[in-house]
């Protein structure tokens, strides 16, 4: 169970094209809905696909000085480069989400492995594995409101994408409320 | 393009571009470049939209003649780029310094030399925003360390340019130039837009570099009803060419003499705590945020720590180095480069007995409040 706090520091990374800026944006946008203030960075290398990618997100209600995370509330990891750079966070009990369809099962409480590439294939919309996932990490720790997220997915995208955007927020929600009912947390 | 008391999550290099516009800017060229992109992304979608013009150019060297051109025919007017483009772009900086045409150029530092690492961030180009052009020159530089200041800084940028007829560099980091933050975009005419001197002597008596008591002379367009000639060669005050000896003392002096006699005005500094502090933190663009953080740490252990911010980078904030590094024990700058361009510097200024401690990066890595605090303890 996680209280209510206003300071949130959210990292995720992977590999270019996995839409993790984006994600970042969109989780950013999601808290200034809110009335926060965030500080969004990010980090990639020159090829558009592949090599490493990372976007950080600070929500706070005061002033962010330090523009980078420091002390990560929670993770994304879709790759298994990403994963061996933040696995040690989950052994001080932060939540680390990644894609086991991408990276080798790993063990721990704090370890949140989901099929989220094969989820989102199975629903119709591969490159969404990031809208995926934010749905299952804003479930588990509330850094924003989700009715802001799927607000922000309404003001980005059109017609069916819209549609199918929006069952992929509610489904990695449901990942997470299917299973807290059997791992105490 | 909205513009008004709304909040949005904005990227600095789109503060930039909306602040370029907000200012009056109608004319862009450029050539795109990581990690300045964003910036001819967003003119080649806006300035059609305000009546203004966009131009992908063939390289920077023609992105710097069209924005100088632009600029004698009334536009303000401005590109962006990184250090490669910057590079190129010199020799006709020189002849906008000489000429004495408002500009803004936007460098988005990245890690070099070279091509280097085109999406990782630097802070390199310090010395090159100095010195870059050859001969004796002088240009205002200006760092924004929040997307907030890329706002405020680049409507700045144009008003100095105008002001003082001058190309201005407005030169954040890739960090700051990438990130997003919340911020609410003034809405016109709250934040003061200052446009340059047009001439109000007849056609006949104009001289377009006759400077008037602030140091500077009032610039009429290319096609008006004014005869403004603007050569790279050394000239009089009439713009044409003049070889006599007296005359260049003249024109080099008043290059340098209309910008140091507004230095209240042109030379920006920020302080955090600065005022009573054992160390002071001197840092600019990005570092300034690590810095801050370190200080406050070094606070809660009972150390009088501030910060000292360079927003105007140059001319160099002599007097304001001098005041808070001379009552300091201990100084740090903190800059992501090899040689410490900023603490070569602040060590002219404070001289050799001064504790200064420099903190560098040059691998394209962030530099953390830790590493700050470290070189400290």
């Amino acid at each position: 169970m996680s209280e209510h706090k206003e300071r949130y520091e959210i990292i995720m990374a992977g590999s270019g094209g996995q839409g993790l800026v984006l994600a970042g944006i969109m989780l950013g946008e999601a808290a200034m809905f809110d009335g926060k203030v965030v500080v969004q960075t990010q980090t990639y290398e020159a090829a558009s696909r592949g090599g490493f990618s990372m976007a950080e997100v600070i929500i706070d209600r005061e002033e962010i000085i330090y523009q980078q995370v420091q002390d990560p509330d929670i993770v994304l990891a879709l790759t298994e480069e990403s994963m061996e750079k933040y696995a040690t966070v989950a052994e001080k009990g932060v939540p680390v989400f990644y894609d086991t369809t991408l990276v080798k099962a790993r063990s721990g409480i704090a370890m949140a492995g989901y099929p989220f590439t094969r989820i989102a294939s199975d629903l119709g919309n591969v490159s969404a594995v990031n809208i995926l996932a934010l749905g299952a990490m804003i479930a588990r720790i509330p850094m924003v409101r989700m009715e802001s997220l799927a607000g922000v997915i309404r003001k980005r995208f059109p017609g069916k994408i819209l549609e199918v955007n929006l069952t992929m927020l509610e489904k990695g929600a449901e990942l997470i409320r299917e299973t807290m009912g059997r791992i105490p947390i | 393009m909205i513009v008004g008391r709304e909040v949005r999550l904005m990227q600095g290099n789109q503060a930039m571009s909306e602040a370029a516009i907000y200012a009056g800017a109608r004319f862009y060229a450029g050539y795109p470049i990581t990690p300045s992109s964003e910036i001819a992304e967003e003119c080649s979608k806006v300035m059609l939209q305000v009546g203004g013009v966009s131009m992908q150019m063939e390289d920077e060297i023609a992105s710097i003649a069209a924005v100088i051109g632009a600029s004698l025919a009334g536009a303000k007017a401005f590109t962006a780029t990184s250090g490669p483009g910057f590079s190129l772009m010199q020799e006709n900086l020189g002849l906008a310094v000489m000429g004495e045409v408002p500009c803004v150029v936007i460098d988005v530092q990245r890690r070099g030399p070279s091509t280097g690492l085109s999406t990782k961030p630097a802070q390199g180009d310090v010395m090159q925003l100095r010195w870059g052009r050859h001969g004796d020159q002088m240009v205002i530089a200006l760092c924004p360390a929040t997307v907030s200041e890329c706002f405020f800084m680049t409507v700045k940028a144009f008003n100095l340019a105008e002001k003082f007829r001058v190309p201005v560099i407005v030169s954040p980091d890739e960090i700051v130039g990438h990130m997003r933050e919340t911020f609410c975009v003034p809405e016109l005419g709250e934040v003061e837009v200052i446009d340059r001197k047009r001439p109000s002597v007849p056609p006949e008596r104009y001289k377009p570099f006759t400077a008037d008591a602030d140091g500077v002379a009032p610039l009429a367009a290319y096609g008006s009803d004014y005869i403004t000639h603007v050569s790279s060669s050394m000239h009089g005050p009439d713009g044409y060419s003049n070889n006599d000896p007296a005359n260049a003392a003249w024109r080099v002096a008043q290059l340098h003499r209309k910008i140091e006699m507004h230095r209240e005005e042109i030379v920006l500094t920020k302080s955090f705590a600065a005022d009573d502090a054992d160390v002071l933190l001197i840092a600019f663009g990005v570092t300034t945020r690590a810095s801050r953080a370190a200080a406050l740490e070094l606070r809660k252990e009972g150390i009088r720590a501030g910060v000292l911010q360079l927003i105007t980078l140059w001319p160099f904030a002599d007097q304001e180095v001098a005041l808070l590094g001379g009552r300091a024990k201990t100084v740090v700058v903190t800059e992501m480069n090899y040689s410490g361009q900023v603490a070569g510097e602040v060590q002219r200024v404070l001289g050799g007995g001064a504790d200064i401690r420099r903190v560098n990066s040059y691998n394209g890595q962030i530099i953390t409040p830790q590493a700050i605090l470290k070189a400290i303890r």
